[in-house]
């Protein structure tokens, strides 16, 4: 799959700019992706392209129409050195791959990649790139098929058990 | 007949379990105030690191990202919410409404929260930060979330607050409780009295430089130490705001008799005595002192390019917004008005837009004179919103100019054109560069 390679601090006003926050459907939020930041994203992203990038993606707001946005224009997975936190949780939680791997510098723009999420790396060129596991608790939210599918299945919660 | 000013007191939430509580869940390890916060909510001792259910004291959506977390909160199979009486709602980011789906959006919340009986603040209050602290909808060693990602502001009255998105924020309407990673705190000693025309916002500004953007990921920020219990609350409430400026999950300052007096003034809480142990331990220590501390201005683009007001004096600027849950309050408009002085007018090559953060505060100001002064010295003054700040309503800049201002984030975009470019200050540094129509030293005013 094709990267898209960023740098750090990629934060949520870049990912979409706060004039377009009234629209929630994934597939027109994707029309304004990156938007008066690198303009051709959103045109020439395919299924499957895969965002890598440097540290601290996703930085900034906490509008949950950042990975909706990335989910609308096909890319599925993110790469980076680290995650802002509120991003993280809710790339996880409406069905965005975020996996960390300190090595993204190893990985150039437009190169294809692969990402083997069960054996833990990035093949980029012929080496692999270690891959951090994903928390278990986030697991299993991902295995329900996210937050939603996993809440919906749940009559109460159980305060205070431990994820 | 007036609208009521005064707060409404709230009961103390039924889940909120007192300090002496501890005791009895054997809690006797040292441990921060955060550990301790998670502690009493899970009733029993709880550590950093810990990945917990934990419930929720306060809910808070806005216009913006509110709307998703409805439509979660159905998608998962939610008829009713948690608990009305504490979920808060209003409206801030894009009022009055400044474009259809804008409105379309208000009144999707409005039908909300008439078939579930949640008290709506419309958008009748202003900003979400300003009005959830003022209405005493956050206390000390409570659990507050918000689908914004300053809610973090809330740790100025000693309680754990964070922001979520708005899928997680459908889950607690849902239930009343969310999954917490309880996270390791870093310990902010901050020591030393402010200079003339210093003050909290280049504090955090200093300390957004040199921490960094992502230095705080995860962890939570505890502002201690003489300048910190120094600060009034407004203060404590920009310090606040910013921690997740540095990544931080929260933002927290142990409550005192400041916070005591704020927070009595608007409802009864069960107890103040909340502090971390000397010996708990922290991801890190960090110790500052502000005496010396010059006036921080944050360039673009980019919060923690932080740099002393000296080394961009000068800089030409198109607009100045003086405002947001940063600096919106009557004490950073009072800061401004006292730099303006007796000054005449703003420099004509400046547009200057003043937003109070909120109607209390901006009834206050009015009452004081500062609303005429900034209007006579030519500002143009909007009704309490988040304006400008997030570039989602009016204010925006065009490519090529250049904005100063109060509010949080200057990322590329942040206020309108990605050409454009925005730099943070205090609201004395702002009023100052407004007279002159370049970023100034407001020391040299
Ligand atoms: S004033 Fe700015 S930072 Fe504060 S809530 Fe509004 S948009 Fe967000």
């Amino acid at each position: 799959m094709r990267v898209w390679k960023f740098g750090d601090d990629v934060d949520t006003d870049a990912i979409i700019p706060g004039r377009f926050l009234t629209i929630y459907d994934p597939a027109e939020l994707a029309k304004h992706v990156f938007e008066g930041t690198r303009d051709e994203f959103a045109v020439e992203v395919r299924e499957g392209d895969i965002v890598v990038a440097g540290r601290n993606f996703g930085c900034g707001s906490s509008r949950e129409h950042a990975p909706l946005a990335l989910l609308g224009a096909g890319v599925k997975i993110v790469v980076a050195k680290s995650f802002a936190r509120i991003f993280y949780r809710n790339a996880i939680n409406t069905g965005l791959l975020p996996l960390v791997c300190p090595e993204t510098d190893a990985i150039q723009d437009g190169e294809v990649i692969s990402v083997d999420i069960e054996g833990g790396y990035i093949e980029v060129n012929g080496r692999r790139l270690p891959i951090e596991p994903v928390p278990d608790f986030m697991k299993r939210i991902v295995e329900a098929g996210g937050l939603v599918a996993y809440a919906r299945n749940l009559d109460g919660v159980e305060i205070c058990n431990t994820g | 007949m007036g609208l009521d000013l005064t707060a409404p007191s709230l009961p103390v939430p039924a889940n909120y379990i007192r300090p002496e509580h501890l005791q009895k869940t054997g809690y006797s390890m040292s441990a921060t105030i955060v550990e301790k916060i998670f502690s009493q909510h899970c009733g029993r001792p709880v550590r950093a690191g810990e990945v917990v259910m934990a419930p929720v004291d306060a809910a808070m959506i806005h216009d913006i990202t509110g709307p998703l977390a409805i439509r979660v909160f159905y998608e998962m199979g939610g008829e009713r919410v948690f608990d009305p009486e504490r979920i808060i709602m209003l409206f801030d980011h894009q009022v009055p409404a400044d474009s259809i789906p804008a409105a379309e959006n208000h009144v999707f919340m409005r039908r909300f929260a008439e078939e579930q009986g949640i008290h709506n603040y419309d958008m009748r209050e202003g900003v979400c930060h300003q009005v959830v602290m003022e209405k005493g909808r956050a206390a000390p060693g409570e659990i507050v979330v918000g689908t914004d990602s300053h809610t973090c502001t809330y740790g100025a009255a000693g309680a754990f607050a964070t922001g979520i998105g708005s899928t997680d924020m459908g889950f607690v309407l849902k239930f009343g409780a969310l999954y917490f990673r309880v996270p390791e705190s870093i310990l902010l000693e901050i020591d030393g009295k402010f200079g003339q025309r210093v003050g909290a916002k280049d504090l955090i500004l200093y300390l957004a430089g040199d921490i960094g953007a992502d230095g705080a990921t995860y962890m939570a920020l505890e502002f201690t130490g003489r300048a910190i219990r120094d600060m009034d609350m407004a203060g404590r409430m920009t310090c606040a705001n910013m921690a997740i400026e540095m990544g931080a999950k929260a933002g927290i300052i142990p409550p005192d008799a400041t916070t005591r007096d704020y927070i009595t003034e608007r409802r009864e809480v069960g107890s103040y005595d909340l502090a971390s142990d000397p010996d708990a331990s922290y991801r890190e220590r960090r110790h500052y002192d502000i005496t010396e501390l010059a006036p921080q201005v944050a360039v673009p683009h980019n919060v923690d390019n932080v740099v002393d007001v000296t080394e961009v004096a000068g800089t030409k600027i198109d607009q100045v917004f003086i405002g947001s849950c940063t600096n919106g309050r009557y004490e950073d408009l009072a800061e401004a008005a006292e730099v303006i002085g007796a000054a005449d007018r703003f420099a004509d090559s400046v547009r200057v837009i003043v937003i109070p953060a909120s109607r209390t505060e901006y009834l206050k100001a009015l009452r004081a004179g500062l609303i005429e002064r900034f209007v006579e010295a030519g500002a143009l003054v909007e009704a309490p919103c988040c304006g400008p700040c997030m570039g989602g309503a009016f204010g925006l800049l065009a490519p090529g100019e250049v904005s100063l201002s109060t509010s949080n984030r200057n990322f590329r975009g942040r206020q309108g054109s990605t050409l454009a470019s925005v730099y943070l200050s205090s609201p004395a540094t702002a009023a100052a560069s407004a007279l002159y129509g370049e970023i100034t030293d407001p020391r040299e005013v």
